[in-house]
């Protein structure tokens, strides 16, 4: 399995990143791929722009061993995440998760699997800048639990 | 010696980053009771029920985990990435 795992201030390039995964070679039959991208809105308030923290070391470990336990559940030929930190604003792209597999089947669960459990197990913490002027972490949400709780235990 | 590091919301309730201690007891969950007894900001953000996470040397670890010497362990909200 093909692994590339990066945490980046810099922008996240969707196409530069999604070129090399598409190009694995002549056993994969499919790619699927997630981009998670900054709204506007959130909790009632118009977001202008959000800082993300992270927990540097833990996080790229965090995101490896989330990536491990994908290729240990499905067969899958390469992972591809690539997620931000730092100032984003409206529209840009947050984190990329590309999986290919020889089969569908097992990249769509393994790139749903790998965002769930980022979702809950990947230490980054969004913090908003509101249209009112103020600025407020982001609550973590029962419905991402639940939804990593759902994949049941290793 | 242990490190311990707080991250996000954790950090700015209680003012502090980073605290290097020189004694420390076994268990992840004994230490963060000992935090919440230095009152005030540290007694409510680390309250029994209150969400807080935590690693030891960058490995999710829950209450019962034991800390040696040397270790980093870090205390967190839950995580909002992705």
């Amino acid at each position: 399995m093909n692994v590339e795992i990066r945490v980046q201030a810099e922008p996240l390039d969707v196409a530069a990143e999604m070129a090399p995964v598409l190009a694995v070679g002549p056993s994969v039959g499919g790619v699927v791929s997630f981009v998670g991208l900054m709204r506007d809105f959130n909790a009632g308030e118009r977001v202008l722009g959000m800082t993300l923290e992270h927990y540097p070391g833990m996080t790229e470990k965090a995101l490896a061993g989330i990536v491990d336990e994908a290729g240990r559940r499905w067969d899958l030929a390469a992972v591809r995440v690539v997620h931000r930190v730092g100032e984003l604003g409206p529209q840009d792209p947050i984190v990329l998760v590309a999986v290919a597999s020889a089969h569908r089947g097992e990249a769509f669960r393994a790139a749903e699997f790998i965002m769930d459990y980022l979702k809950t197990r990947a230490p980054f913490w969004k913090r908003e800048r509101t249209a009112a002027g103020g600025s407020r972490w982001v609550e973590a949400r029962a419905s991402d639990a639940d939804a990593a709780a759902a994949w049941g235990e290793a | 010696m242990i490190r311990v590091r707080y991250f996000a919301s954790l950090r700015e309730r209680l003012g502090t980053a980073d605290e290097t201690l020189a004694e420390w007891p076994v268990t992840v969950g004994e230490l963060r009771d000992r935090l919440a007894a230095r009152g005030g900001a540290w007694a409510e953000a680390f309250a029994a029920g209150r969400p807080v996470l935590a690693a030891v040397n960058q490995d999710m670890a829950g209450p019962a985990q034991q800390i040696a010497d040397g270790d980093e362990i870090g205390f967190f909200p839950p995580v909002t990435g992705g």
